[in-house]
């Protein structure tokens, strides 16, 4: 590849114990792409998601962000490096506002000292109207923003989505990983957020990578899909090529689905 | 350190830790099920040396019946507990049943120092237990294998209620998922006032026998035995009963042998078993025993 | 969008701000003029215990760290603030067995600079711990947190030459039998405290409380925030006991018992955890309380009814206050309140539109 690549995750294995859950898995996301990362239940998806963000360090295998290797930082360092991701069980703040979660995400770019924070400094509290004043712009530019003062954890389910992708963009990211975002919803409630993730890409200038396994979602949206199936890459290609492709279609329904197919 | 003098702090280790484990019992019993810190133990253990007393004292029975009673006493206290002070808090967050627990803990040693009074006790032993033998250069009473035989005795008691039978069975599955456990029929009510008991009725026993090894009593005996034993709990791993005596057996074990082999540091005795306690937990953050907490992302 | 700001109400809080401390401080210059000792060293003690419970519902109630350490930081904070303010003269007849050791034997401190020194010890004390035991969880933490301030408690009775042993010190300037003090350093704690939770800092806190993993994946550094309010809390739980061992004058190992700790604990629970004016407050009604039962136990009579006096009885009846307590307000007096001036404005407003709505 002659352009460096955003996201670079090299021949990536990690096992648990005696369980191999992610083998040689190798992916490359250039600047600006919306690739999907499908797979049956099981298949090692999430935890290509926790060994880039650094929840686990992986047996063996290399990330890189844009050159730089990152593999087996902090959670926190990744973050600060630019990967934000959301979550397939929703983790906001639940107790805390929708505004302070966002917050939360802005924290990092923080340049003020505790010391000053205490005291209210000048500095610290215009840092600090900024900071919040960022956060309601970003709040609105979502349509989220008449939201702010409400727990997190007492907005509808589809809601909570946009507050994650909300709180991940505030970090600001140049990679965005989202788990499942379509889970639990309806056909419409897809529709809207296939929208929001393509406005969301666009106006911030991302790159993302998606987990789903709503085929609507990653069809209609997805310009490149890999396919995992017990830890191993099966399959990788353009939409098209992956709804041909006869190995993903026996790692989702089983090996005498064909046959049904045929008739 | 010759081995006679070996053999001895072998066998005053081996009586130590077990009666750690068995208090350590009752601790990991409540919060396997409940994920209560039952602070109240250590004073139920202390019930358990008064209930003797004086059932010794107002009775005159034979020692052993006394034994006998003053454990099923002890273990419908600690029953009564349960039922006044930790199930109406069941739904509430866990640290408000912390809080009833230290509660409880106040009220029962102090009511102890209105009812039994302050000064402490002479505590009944009989002659059995202290007659004694010379083995070469070492003494040995009688109390020496005791304990650890009616400690072992209990325990085994303890593994066959808890995997060989229904009860046991039903004690497993609710620490497994209270929720589900009750869907499915269990009572968990019931279940758990019987693991109440069960603890208690250990934690008396393990009074009873603290009392004979060190003949006085007083109403705050139960503080440091308590502490060390919860102590032992936690690093076998809470909630795991094998964990429970492991752990129990190591630290008692461990203390006896520290004060034997280095006696100028005996003043340090107490603060031993949390330095062990706590390189063991920066090892095993789940205890030795303890599952293995990894939290899905 | 712009941030809501209120220049009139902004003002009006700096006067209502100025006016209550204008305030208190009248009614502590009255106070400690006019109140007999007793009931001073009663107010002292709550002050104590409000530097102790907000500090403590800093490190538990808004960044979820449940420890149990407060008393062994309490323990360095007294030691340390003792050692510095006791005369040199005490000091010779104090430490009989064994001699002082440097560089106690050789300073004396004016008591201010001795509390900072004090807060400074339990905060560098806490580092040291903190920074081992914090990654543990839960229930993990609580007992290791206590293992470590018992084991503080023992080394304290095994190094005579800074500690005098079981005998402990005696004769510590009192000070702090000074409502200036105790409130004062109440007022610093809860200042401290109120401006750190509610910073960007606090929130992340609060994040770290909430959901540990997912405040790491949003950039919380876990470790740092952890430590920052591990120690700051912990260095004003060693000012609390440096006040504390002022107040009472006379300090040993036995003082610094986890049930210490506990009672802390309860204030802070009892308050509502994560409000620091519940911690405030509880600790007042917990001290008075704990004082107004002291009769029931000391012996009383009646005509010909005599009752002796009954060790214990007092703490029987305030367990059982305290059960009640719980067993009805599950979370806390206050939940997770807070009293602020906008809390009050936005009531008063509430009323007087309603009346407005009826007038009309």
């Amino acid at each position: 590849m002659s352009e460096r690549s955003e996201l670079s995750v090299q021949d990536l294995t990690m096992r648990f114990g005696g369980l191999t859950a992610v083998r040689d898995f190798s992916l490359e996301l250039a600047k600006g792409e919306l690739v999907g990362l499908i797979g049956p239940n099981g298949a090692g998806k999430t935890t290509v998601f926790n060994v880039i963000t650094g929840v686990y360090r992986p047996t063996s295998g290399k990330v890189l962000l844009d050159g730089v290797d990152i593999t087996g930082w902090r959670p926190d360092r990744v973050c600060k490096q630019g990967i934000a991701r959301t979550f397939q069980n929703i983790r906001l703040m639940r107790s805390l506002s929708v505004l302070d979660n966002v917050i939360v995400g802005h924290r990092l770019r923080l340049k003020s000292s505790l010391g000053s924070a205490i005291l209210r400094t000048p500095g610290y509290v215009r840092e600090e109207r900024e900071l919040i004043q960022t956060s309601l712009e970003l709040l609105d530019s979502l349509g989220l923003v008449h939201y702010k003062d409400v727990p997190a954890g007492g907005l509808p389910y589809g809601e909570q989505r946009r507050v994650e992708i909300a709180r991940a963009l505030a970090t600001r990211p140049r990679v965005l990983l989202l788990d499942e975002p379509a889970a639990g919803m309806n056909p419409q409630e897809s529709m809207d957020l296939c929208e929001f993730i393509q406005k969301v890409r666009r106006d911030f200038n991302l790159t993302v990578l998606l987990i789903e396994h709503d085929m609507s979602v990653v069809m209609g949206i997805c310009e490149r899909i890999a396919v995992l199936d017990h830890g191993e890459t099966i399959a990788s290609g353009v939409p098209a090529e992956i709804q041909a492709n006869q190995r993903v279609i026996e790692a989702y329904l089983g090996v005498g689905y064909k046959n049904v197919a045929a008739n | 350190m010759t081995w006679a003098v070996f053999a001895q702090n072998l066998v005053n280790g081996l009586s130590l830790g077990s009666l750690y484990a068995l208090v350590a019992i009752g601790y990991t019993m409540v919060y396997g099920i409940l994920r209560l810190i039952n602070f109240a133990h250590s004073n139920i253990f202390m019930l358990g040396a008064y209930m003797l007393f004086y059932a010794d004292l107002m009775f005159r029975l034979p020692w052993w019946l006394s034994f006998v009673i003053a454990v099923i006493v002890t273990a419908i206290m600690g029953v009564i507990v349960e039922r006044a002070a930790y199930r109406p808090l069941r739904q509430a967050p866990r640290i408000s049943a912390l809080i009833s627990a230290i509660g409880v803990a106040y009220f029962i040693e102090n009511l102890g120092l209105v009812v039994f009074g302050g000064r402490p006790k002479p505590f009944p032993v009989p002659a059995f237990f202290s007659k004694s033998y010379q083995l070469g250069s070492v003494y040995m009473a009688n109390i020496a294998w005791v304990v650890p035989l009616l400690s072992g005795i209990l325990l085994f008691g303890l593994m066959v209620l808890v995997y060989r039978t229904k009860v046991g069975l039903a004690m497993r599955a609710i620490s497994h998922d209270m929720e589900t456990s009750s869907l499915m029929s269990v009572d968990v009510d019931r279940i758990v006032a019987i693991t109440f008991g069960v603890g208690s009725a250990l934690a008396a026993a393990g009074g009873i026998m603290w009392g004979l090894k060190y003949p006085q009593i007083n109403p705050l005996m139960g503080t440091v035995p308590g502490l060390k034993a919860f102590t032992a709990a936690v690093l076998g791993g809470i909630g795991s009963i094998p964990g429970a005596m492991i752990g129990g057996m190591l630290l008692g074990m461990l203390e006896i042998m520290l004060v034997a082999s280095m006696p100028a540091l005996s003043g340090f005795r107490d603060a031993f078993a949390f330095l062990v306690l706590i390189v063991i937990l920066l090892a095993r953050p789940s205890g030795l025993m303890g599952r293995e907490y990894r939290e899905k992302v | 969008m712009q941030i809501q700001h209120d220049p009139r109400r902004a003002r009006l809080k700096l006067i209502l701000t100025l006016l209550s401390l204008a305030l208190s401080a009248l009614a502590i210059w009255w106070a400690n003029n006019n109140l007999s000792s007793y009931y001073l060293r009663i107010l002292n003690l709550a002050g104590i215990n409000a530097i102790l419970a907000v500090s403590m519902n800093l490190i538990f109630g808004f960044t979820g760290l449940f420890s149990l350490g407060h008393a062994g930081f309490m323990a360095v904070g007294a030691y340390t603030c003792a050692l510095l303010t006791l005369p040199m003269r005490s000091k010779q007849t104090i430490f009989l067995l064994a001699p002082l050791a440097w560089p106690f034997n050789a300073v004396t401190l004016p008591p201010f600079p001795a509390v900072l020194l004090a807060g400074l010890a339990a905060a560098v004390m806490a580092y040291l711990i903190g920074l081992p035991v914090l990654r543990l969880r839960g229930d993990y933490l609580g007992i290791a947190t206590l293992g470590f301030a018992e084991i503080i408690r023992v080394v304290a009775n095994n190094i005579p030459t800074i500690t005098n042993g079981a005998l402990g010190l005696k004769g510590i300037p009192s000070f702090a039998n000074n409502l200036w003090w105790t409130w004062g350093w109440a007022a610093a704690t809860v200042w401290v405290t109120s401006r750190l939770v509610n910073s960007v800092y606090g929130r992340s806190l609060l994040a770290v409380k909430e959901d540990e993993v997912a405040a790491e994946i949003m950039g919380v550094n876990l470790t740092y925030h952890k430590i920052l309010s591990y120690v700051i809390g912990s260095a004003f739980a060693g000012v609390g006991g440096a006040l504390m061992g002022s107040l009472v004058t006379a300090i040993n190992p036995k003082t610094f018992g986890f049930m210490l700790t506990f009672n802390i604990l309860i204030i802070v629970v009892a308050g509502g955890l994560g409000s620091i004016t519940g911690s405030v407050i509880t600790s007042v009604i917990y001290t008075v309380l704990l004082e107004a039962l002291r009769p029931i136990e000391s012996g009383w009579s009646i005509g010909p009814l005599h009752v002796p006096e009954i060790p214990g009885l007092r703490m029987v009846v305030f367990a059982l206050v305290l059960l009640v307590i719980i067993l009805f307000y599950q979370r806390g007096l206050f939940g997770g309140r807070e009293f602020t001036w906008d809390g009050v404005l936005d009531w008063i407003d509430r009323k007087r539109n309603r009346k407005q709505e009826v007038a009309g």
